[in-house]
């Protein structure tokens, strides 16, 4: 049972850094330009979708990969120029509506260039083999490769932001936006580019997953409420608080669907706790968000919002 | 301030909106039935429904700033207790109401008072977190019928009287709860208790320095707000005829927020245009493609891009150059 | 676009091959199924099914000109209402073939059929159809949901399985699923877990079966939960443990599977390969048409269509309800599935076969046949249906 239990930590440590790949896109945007962005869910999907077109064109896995990455790069580019960019400083609930339009537009767009059937994108060969672990028990090589990938992104993402100059000029524009402008820095150049990397990134992780999840419209709306659960619980604009909240989010749901009802036994009848077992697990994560909020109603390493 | 007394003198351009509006609907059966399609009325009733739910929402969202993304667990919670009471025997739509008010009350008084702790983005994914809460909860009730919901073989009753027996009756009805549900918040957006409302949303902070707690009265109006998109809930369930848990999925929120929004905020008459507007597109929209969804999107970008404020945003901006 | 355009040609073409003689009001055939959303594919594979059974007749029902409608039911159980109520009354539809999912059949059974329109269920086959709330203007012409689980449950039976773990989505038609298997399963249940709907990672899951070692898997993943976890299976390390599933492995989910469902077993009423008449030629047809391997999906549509083609022309008008239902019942069409036939509570009897994901030679993926499991099928609700 131990060794069991170990093994749905490591599960939930894997699909909290999953999340994290795509919810570390988000807060960025959120905590840098105060933009609300609800279609960073579809960014997720067509990334995957690119992925899943390019592996099929060139029949190779690390290729599909290679190219996917300059296309989201460039679809986020577009989409800044063409509709952020006006939407800056508008309130956030015009955010909310333009941004609810693009995601209609774009899963729309996807149905129709791709078909409504989920696509299938193979696993390279060098990542598809499994390792043992305890007993019967394998875990699966390119697992071990995603929870690599977000490792390095997150330790990447940390360096950018806090030791290099590009990264001083986010903190500070998030900070002051005016004033960063008035020293001489283009603040439109630093938000685009921080708006296409934070879609590059989603893109990335849906063209990370897309061997081990469906690729189909849908995956974009289920992705989307979770990262902002998981942002929401680590607090906005917080790289650090993205991971754990991912982390805390991955582990408590797994664990807790997994090894809920067995606990629950200890107190109540096997029907009655398999019952509320199976009540409460979609719950979790939003249980889990609201006490995070009633202790620390800014998330856990996010700026308290005065107003 | 009565809308009365507004009436006595040069009414406000939103009510006047308001009440050109109460009249186009009005008179949309008997126009649709001279065209040859009744079947709008059908349509109609569905519009008044969302125009209902939109104006509890607009409470919250527009006066006070505090965007519930879960709202749409008020609109299930009403058509349950429909459902729940037809089950026990129970028609008549004024006891229904009153069901569909204590279970939605109690539900929005504990989930109000915990979220109103929070502010902003915390406070949309708190409320969308309890909305999430009551889905998965209905899903699991299998004697509700879970996802499989509970279909209703006949509608409420008024008083003994099966007056929305016809599309025609329930429509009408639903106007009539439209209007008193827009002269009830009204009243409450005009009085003192809106005023501080909106008072709390412009700077929490002086209100505070000038007195006023802000929490009671946010907490009253999220209780409002909740009651009455639990009494559309009743009527939502009666123009489908079906209950189910599909009624709380965050994506209706969502919905709920896009109207509202689309109206132009802050606005009674603009949440009625609003529903009006979106079910409108919806429903036109699909008659033209399979890929309306395309369109629909297209036009909510480009409404906010050129017309801040919405659809009254941009009748203002219309009667204002024609001088109106 | 192209379905569009088809669309629009097929109501030109029914209008336009109007014959000289005096004409009655042509036969409205309404199509109400999911097109939206994610599982939007079932939708589309039951909707060319129809449409495919339509072109084979010409455009004609019972030699009666065809007006066919297809409509989104959305997956939101209120709007189907809403559409199917403007199909019969608005549009005068005299069918309606569909729904795909079980809670929308909830919510437009009483529209359709209060308009004295006959509905006929190309794929959702709920218990409380098949028992008290069997309705005589309802005809199921897929299965009843229940009869998958217990094929299952029956080849494990028959291969000696002694304990099995079973999952499904924790929903109604997961735990229905799950209750059928477990009626008809003789072996130990060494487990038993739904996971929350739209999940996406079942690691966790796989980790449980892994620890367990059953002798065999059975699961309903529906969609998308399928394929992830097909996906994730192999991954596992779990190949030395059979995954026996419903639902989970078929045409509409096999070009994303692929390799990873080779030699997966499923239980179904049909398969590409089942030696039917007919069924070749309408597998070859649709492959042309829609570029698609047909499911279990097309089947339904396309056998509702024909079912409702052999009533027009038996009865040769659309206005006598009573001769139409017997005829309804009566079930004289050539289906797609060989030998069929409907009980009591208008749910079919049939044939029911252990089936096997494969690899053609031209590298597409399909289902084929293994063996017969159960001949000549009804469901266990019959009893429970007023209707003798």
């Amino acid at each position: 049972m131990t060794s069991l239990f170990l093994l749905q930590l490591l599960n939930g440590a894997q699909f909290g850094i999953l999340l994290f790949l795509v919810a570390a896109g988000l807060t960025l945007v959120f905590g840098i330009m105060d933009f609300i962005n609800l279609a960073h869910g579809v960014l997720y999907m067509v990334g995957a979708y690119l992925m899943a077109m390019f592996a099929a064109l060139t029949g190779s896995f690390w290729l599909g990969l290679a190219l996917s990455l300059p296309a989201t790069l460039a679809l986020g580019l577009v989409l800044e120029v063409t509709v952020f960019r006006k939407l800056y400083d508008r309130p956030h609930l015009d955010q909310v509506l333009a941004t609810f339009g693009l995601v209609l537009m774009l899963s729309e767009g996807v149905k129709i260039l791709w078909g409504a059937a989920p696509l299938s994108v193979a696993m390279p060969e060098a990542l598809s083999a499994s390792i043992p672990l305890i007993g019967p028990m394998r875990y699966p090589v390119y697992r071990v490769a995603v929870i690599v990938a977000g490792l390095v992104v997150a330790a990447g993402l940390w360096w950018l932001i806090a030791r290099t100059r590009a990264g001083m000029l986010l903190r500070a524009g998030a900070s002051n936006r005016a004033m960063v402008s008035a020293l001489g820095v283009d603040i439109g150049r630093l938000f685009l580019v921080v708006f296409a990397f934070g879609a590059m990134l989603a893109g990335f992780a849906g063209a990370l997953v897309s061997p081990i999840l469906s690729v189909d419209p849908g995956m974009g709306d289920q992705i989307l409420i979770l990262t902002f659960v998981v942002i929401v619980i680590g607090g906005v604009g917080s790289i650090r608080g993205a991971f754990v909240g991912a982390l805390l989010v991955g582990i408590i749901d797994t664990v807790g669907r997994i090894f809920g009802p067995i606990w629950l036994k200890a107190i109540m009848d096997p029907a009655a706790a398999a019952q509320a077992g199976r009540t409460l697990a979609p719950m979790l994560v939003y249980l889990l968000m609201a006490a995070v909020l009633s202790w620390r109603p800014a998330g856990l390493f996010g700026k308290a919002v005065v107003k | 301030m009565s809308v009365l007394s507004s009436l006595q003198r040069r009414p406000e351009p939103s009510l006047q909106a308001a009440f050109a509006l109460f009249a186009l609907m009005a008179l949309l059966p008997p126009v649709v039935v001279s065209l040859g399609d009744p079947f709008l009325i059908v349509v109609g009733t569905r519009m008044l429904v969302f125009a209902i739910a939109a104006l509890s929402l607009d409470l919250i969202l527009g006066y006070g700033a505090l965007v519930s993304f879960g709202h749409a667990a008020y609109l299930g919670l009403g058509a349950y207790a429909v459902g729940v009471m037809m089950r026990w025997g129970i028609d008549d739509l004024i006891l229904q109401i009153l069901a569909a008010l204590a279970v939605a009350l109690p539900f929005a008084a504990v989930t109000g008072a915990i979220s109103l702790r929070t502010r902003g983005i915390y406070f949309i994914m708190i409320t969308l977190a309890f909305g999430q809460m009551a889905y998965f909860f209905f899903v699991s009730l299998s004697s509700l019928g879970g996802d499989d919901g509970m279909a209703l073989d006949h509608r409420s009753t008024l008083l003994g009287a099966p007056v929305m027996a016809s599309d025609a009756g329930l429509y009408y009805t639903t106007l009539v709860v439209l209007i008193l549900t827009f002269v009830g918040l009204w009243t409450v957006t005009r009085s003192r208790f809106g005023r501080v409302l909106v008072g709390t949303r412009e700077s929490a902070l002086r209100m505070q320095a000038i007195g006023f707690r802000p929490l009671p009265y946010q907490l009253a109006a999220y209780l409002i707000s909740a009651g009455t998109c639990a009494v559309a809930g009743v009527f939502l369930a009666n123009q489908a005829l079906y209950v189910s848990p599909a009624y709380m999925s965050w994506q209706r929120s969502g919905e709920l927020i896009v109207m509202v929004i689309l109206g132009g905020i802050g606005n009674l008459a603009g949440a009625i245009a609003g529903a009006l507007v979106t079910i409108g597109l919806e429903e036109g929209l699909a008659r033209f493609s399979d890929h309306w969804r395309l369109g629909f999107g297209l036009i909510l970008v480009l409404v906010v891009l050129y017309s801040p404020g919405g659809v009254t945003g941009l009748i203002r901006r219309l009667t204002g150059r024609t001088g109106a | 676009m192209f379905r569009n355009l088809a669309h629009v040609g097929l109501l030109f073409a029914s209008v336009s091959a109007a014959p000289l003689m005096a004409q009655a009001e042509p036969v409205k055939i309404g199509v109400l199924v999911t097109l939206s959303g994610p599982p939007a594919v079932l939708g589309e594979h039951a909707r060319d099914g129809a449409l495919l059974a339509a072109k084979a007749l010409g455009n004609k029902v019972g030699g009666l000109d065809a007006e066919i409608i297809v409509v989104d039911a959305e997956g939101k159980p209120d709007v189907a209402a809403q559409k199917a109520r403007e199909l019969v009354e608005a549009q005068g539809a005299d069918f309606v073939i569909g729904p795909i999912f079980s809670n929308v059949m909830g919510a437009i059974a009483g529209p359709v059929t209060s308009a004295g329109a006959f509905l006929l269920s190309p794929n959702a086959g709920p218990s409380t159809f098949a028992g008290k709330d069997c309705n005589e203007n309802i005809f199921v012409v897929s299965y009843q949901n229940d009869q998958m689980p217990k094929v299952l449950a029956e080849s494990m039976n028959k291969q000696g399985v002694a304990n099995a773990f079973i999952m499904a989505p924790n929903y109604q038609a997961g735990k229905d699923s799950l209750n059928g298997f477990k009626q008809q399963f003789k072996g130990e249940v060494a487990g038993e877990l739904y996971v929350p709907l739209g999940q996406l990672d079942f690691s966790a899951e796989l980790a449980q079966v892994a620890a367990t070692q059953p002798a065999a898997v059975y699961a309903f993943m529906p969609g998308g939960m399928g394929v992830n976890l097909v996906k994730q299976w192999a991954q596992a390390g779990l190949s030395n443990i059979p995954l026996m599933s419903a639902f989970t492995v078929d045409e509409t989910t096999l070009p994303a599977e692929k390799d990873a469902a080779l030699g997966m077993l499923t239980g179904s009423n049909w398969a590409p390969d089942l030696d039917a008449p007919g069924n070749a030629e309408f597998v070859k047809a649709f492959e042309d048409a829609y570029g698609r391997v047909p499911s279990l999906y097309a089947v339904g549509g396309y056998d509702a269509m024909m079912l409702i083609d052999s009533a027009v022309k038996t009865v040769g008008n659309t206005e006598d309800k009573a001769a139409l239902r017997a005829a309804l019942k009566a079930a004289e069409f050539q289906s797609l599935r060989g030998k069929f036939a409907f009980s009591s509570n208008h749910f079919p009897i049939q044939d029911f076969y252990l089936t096997k994901a494969v690899k053609r030679d031209d590298g597409v993926f399909q289902t084929s046949v293994v063996e017969k499991v159960f001949a000549d099928y009804a469901d266990a609700y019959v009893g429970e249906c007023p209707m003798k």
